[in-house]
């Protein structure tokens, strides 16, 4: 059986006397795609924030890796090897493409709060960054400043950052959320590359991007997961067709 | 990718150097060199200022702290040379506040860094007035209303320096000043100097690339407070006095003047903004009594229609011209000039005008020349010209802003756009 | 005893005084995030138009009228002035208010000059409420104290139970969907920016012929507005309550109380052998920084204030 990257226990999250994550249970496998789907409202972005310490939680706890990790700060989270991307994209625009990406590889290869080493010099990070870059495919765009990429750019960039670090466990929220057609399979393309052999978990609407790509899938509703399964499954199941998926989606 | 130290950079060096070391040659009035030596330990102490605002996003209202406590540090250092009689090179005194810097920022900084942004320049603040009211409280440190001397003379050193002379002062002020602008400049290409940048863009995404922004933050105050305690020590050195001063709120309120009009979004606008400010200061300062309120207003100007500063002007200038829209720009300037000389004619007029009558000792009889024409400022009649003039002036300055909007002349619009 | 009531009152009367100051700061910053540094030299020029306007007719015309023209002001200012700024961000933002307090106070100076003005409390407000043990406590002060807590409630009701305070309040969270609503928004900033200042102002009526009306006035109230701020917690008129009558009381008391630490330690019957210039001071010498220490020691131990929100 293999290892459980992620285990959340009955995590739950208020704000104020508003419940809204109630008793979340979840565990993901090492190298596995998993999907949390569900409708508006019902939590996801909020689980995102509590799983990569954004938010505290109110109680549950989270382990990662099997460590336990509930309470820790976002950087000390990130340092264990999680990493997560924004919906909105959350860059640093006045920073080049190239200079985005670097930062983000920068602890990963040790050099910490260093002011003594010429940044400019530092060959494994400029090389790293620059493979990232490509892989996302803003090469030509090394030396633009971020601010003045197209949205699609962004969304790119963001997944550049989020994977530079080389973390094993990759969170996702809505990556192609805004896209056109033909952007998403881009996208999903570039998901797939990147995210080659390491714990993938993502938030997700668009359902041929979720069936697609994702090999366990977790049905978010109120603040509970009411279903987790493969995506035959999950298809089959009433309770989530009921509650989300509708009748367009039983001809799908 | 250019590096540090690429070709055209060591050539600006060089030219720097070059510049420094002819200076003091360029005039033989004894003002001349007074003026350089305070404007390279101003231009050390703005570019310690920009570390935290321009680089890492930190806008702080007590910067001088750091300066004073480091020229206090100095002055105690050099009165002990002379009370036990040893010998220390003069040369390396500025370490000194420097060393100072370092320590006060270490236990300061943490205090200040707990939170960022509006708080953090609150703070600042307060931390700034707490360290000036205490410098009146311990006259022992401080030396209380009238400060603390000494003599920078002490045993003749390397090459038998005393720094007795002012040019020998100018000299060790402009190598210092060098040094540190070499240091503060290879720090931008640091891992840590790079998060800096990567903290004030987006604190919240620096966190989740694995740093600690507040880590970051109170490193970069640890460091300015290095650089600005050199440039403490520097000024003890020069003056051979230091007063409470030194730490006020004025002097921490005229550095971040000094990097703002200079432009904080370019490493070398600080540099402008000392030197331009320094200048403004001693010699509007001798021409007219309302020099601060000119200042708060190039001040308040710049913040509304250039936050970017000299620097960030001449950067969008140099775009200009690069797209080849430079002359049409000029042409605009041209057209708008003479309603903004007689705007900013009428404006002075005024001022002048206004603390003349506050000065003047005969009722009835406040004159004032301007252009061989005398204005009574005691006489409602008197103030007529100058407002004629603001109100003509400004009306022209719009309609032209106006119809070159209007006819899709948006080079200017762009202008006020792309700022920092 | 009557050291205790007196200190209280006064204490009270002043910390309500900074209240009146920091709530204006308050609001200003929970609905606009702007950080008015200005705000204490709007409370100068409420001072210095009060002094004006009661020299030409009278003390109580001039309660109404100089806070109202210091709201004006203020509202001008945002209008011209700070909604520019804002387009740049936070930073010009509280640069451009920075600017703002320098040219205020040149301003100040340039009109009345550098030396205090003789702006004094009104006759029929002289003389003393009531005396106690001896020690009597000024009509004046009490007075003060009526006028702060009064405007308070005036403020707290307007804001509870008025249409547009719910509007104010609602802008305050979500000023997009007020404005979506139909609302305009950058009016009721506006208003509340002069509002607050208006706030400042009234302090500075009140303040400035109790206290000194001077040019540095701006300067040594401004920043103990600021920590006032801060250890109440940013955005909380709760916590600025809280802390502007702690600051208040304490630093009264402790202006009054001449014991220097060596004096307490002999009252407790140890005699120091080695006595560090900082053990000679007395508490009337550190009263002027015990705010600041006082925003130290909430800094390294609770760093959102007493009743802020925790910064995510």
């Amino acid at each position: 059986m293999t290892a459980a990257a992620l285990r959340l226990a009955n995590v739950r999250k208020s704000f104020g006397r508003t419940e809204i994550i109630r008793g979340v249970d979840l565990v993901v496998h090492e190298r596995e795609r998993h999907a949390i789907i569900g409708p508006n409202g019902a939590g996801k972005s909020t689980l995102f924030n509590l799983i990569s310490a954004r938010f505290p939680v109110t109680s549950g706890s989270i382990e990662l890796k099997g460590e336990d990790v509930t309470g820790l700060r976002p950087f000390q989270i990130q340092r264990r090897g999680l990493s997560r991307s924004f919906q909105i994209s959350n860059i640093f625009h006045n920073l080049s493409v190239f200079d985005n990406v670097r930062c983000a590889v920068l602890w990963s290869l040790g050099y910490r709060y260093s002011f003594w080493h010429r940044l400019s010099r530092l060959r494994d990070a400029s090389d790293r960054a620059d493979r990232i870059i490509e892989a996302i495919g803003l090469s030509r765009r090394r030396a633009t400043p971020a601010s003045v990429l197209s949205y699609a750019e962004q969304r790119a960039l963001e997944i550049g950052i989020t994977i530079a670090s080389g973390a094993e466990v990759i969170l996702l929220d809505e990556p192609t959320a805004g896209m056109s057609h033909s952007e998403t399979q881009d996208a999903v393309a570039l998901v797939r590359r990147v995210t080659e052999g390491k714990t993938l978990v993502m938030v997700e609407h668009d359902m041929s991007v979720v069936f697609g790509l994702a090999d366990r899938i977790s049905v978010l509703v109120y603040g509970q997961i009411i279903a987790t399964g493969t995506p035959a499954e999950i298809r089959q199941t009433p309770a989530v067709r009921e509650a989300y998926l509708g009748t367009e989606f039983a001809d799908a | 990718m250019k590096t540090l130290f690429s070709r055209s950079r060591l050539l600006v060096l060089a030219a720097y150097l070059a510049v420094i070391v002819i200076a003091p040659l360029l005039s033989p009035k004894g003002y001349w060199l007074s003026l350089l030596c305070q404007i390279g330990i101003s231009t050390v102490f703005a570019l310690s200022f920009n570390m935290l605002l321009g680089q890492t996003g930190l806008l702080s209202f007590g910067h001088a702290v750091y300066f004073g406590l480091g020229a206090f540090a100095t002055i105690h250092f050099l009165r002990a040379m002379h009370e036990h009689s040893f010998s220390f090179p003069v040369t390396l005194l500025p370490l000194a506040g420097g060393a100072a810097g370092l320590l006060f920022g270490i236990a300061l900084g943490y205090v200040t860094t707990r939170r960022a942004g509006t708080t953090f320049a609150m703070i600042s603040l307060g931390i700034g007035e707490m360290v000036a009211a205490s410098s009146l409280m311990f006259p022992g440190l401080f030396g209380g209303e009238a400060g603390l001397s000494s003599n920078r003379m002490t045993s003749p050193g390397w090459f038998g320096i005393t720094y007795g002379s002012q040019l020998q002062m100018y000299y060790l002020i402009a190598g210092w000043a060098f040094l540190c602008i070499l240091g503060m400049f290879a720090l931008t290409d640091t891992p840590l100097g790079r998060m800096a940048n990567a903290v004030r863009d987006n604190p919240e995404r620096a966190e989740f690339v694995g740093y600690d922004p507040q880590w970051v933050r109170y490193l970069m105050v640890v460091l300015a407070g290095f650089f600005a305690g050199v440039a403490g020590g520097l000024t003890a050195l020069n003056y051979e006095i230091v007063t409470a001063e030194t730490l006020s709120a004025s002097t921490s309120g005229i550095v971040i003047m000094m990097a703002f009009v200079g432009g904080i979004g370019h490493f070398a606008g600080p540099i402008v903004g000392a030197a331009l400010i320094t200048v403004l200061q001693i010699v509007v300062a001798s021409v007219t009594e309302a020099w601060p309120f000119y200042f708060g207003i190039l001040f308040t100007v710049l913040v509304l229609y250039a936050p970017g500063g000299i620097a960030g002007i001449v950067a969008e200038h140099k775009r200009l011209y690069d797209a080849g829209q430079l002359g049409r720009v000029l042409q605009q300037y041209l057209l708008g000039l003479v309603p903004f000389a007689l705007c900013c004619l009428g404006i002075v007029t005024l001022v002048e005008m206004a603390y003349v009558l506050a000065n003047s000792s005969e009722p009835g009889n406040a004159p004032l020349h301007v252009f061989g024409v005398t204005l009574n400022a005691a006489r409602p009649l008197g103030w007529a010209p100058p407002v004629i003039a603001v109100v003509v002036g400004g009306f022209l300055l719009r309609l032209v802003a106006r119809r070159m909007a209007s006819r899709g002349e948006t080079v200017v619009t762009s202008l006020l756009q792309r700022q920092a | 005893m009557q050291f205790v009531v007196s200190s209280l009152l006064n204490g009270i009367a002043y910390g309500l005084l900074l209240f009146m100051l920091s709530s204006g700061l308050t609001l200003i910053f929970s609905m606009m995030s702007i950080l008015n540094f200005a705000h204490a030299a709007f409370y100068m020029l409420g001072a210095y138009f009060a002094y004006q306007i009661s020299a030409a007719i009278g003390f109580w015309p001039a309660l109404l009228i100089a806070p109202l023209l210091v709201g004006a002001l203020g509202a001008l200012i945002e209008r011209y002035g700070l909604r520019k700024a804002h387009r740049f961000g936070p930073v010009a933002e509280l640069l451009f208010t920075f600017g703002l307090s320098f040219l205020a106070v040149e301003l100040v100076q340039l009109i009345w000059g550098k030396a205090a003005v003789d702006y004094r409390i009104p006759s029929s407000l002289q003389g003393a409420l009531f005396t106690f043990h001896g020690t009597s406590y000024p009509i004046y002060k009490g007075f003060m104290m009526a006028v702060s807590v009064g405007m308070l409630l005036a403020l707290y009701a307007g804001l509870a139970f008025t249409r547009i305070g719910l509007i104010i309040q609602a802008a305050l969270s979500r000023p997009d969907m007020v404005q979506a609503l139909g609302h305009d928004v950058p009016r009721i900033f506006t208003l509340v920016f002069g509002g607050g200042t208006a706030l400042a102002g009234l302090a500075g009526v009140i303040g400035g012929n109790a206290l000194v009306t001077e040019p540095g006035m701006a300067e040594s109230m401004g920043p103990i507005v600021f920590v006032v701020v801060v250890v109440g917690g940013l955005g909380s008129l709760g916590g600025a309550f809280v802390a502007s009558l702690l600051i208040g009381v304490l630093q009264t008391f402790m202006v009054g109380l001449d014991w220097s630490l060596i004096d307490i330690l002999r009252a407790l019957h140890m005699e120091p052998h080695a006595a560090p210039a900082l053990a000679r001071l007395s508490l009337t010498q550190l009263a002027p920084i015990m705010p600041y220490i006082l925003m130290v020691v909430i800094l390294i131990f609770r760093p959102r204030g007493l009743m802020g929100a925790r910064e995510t």
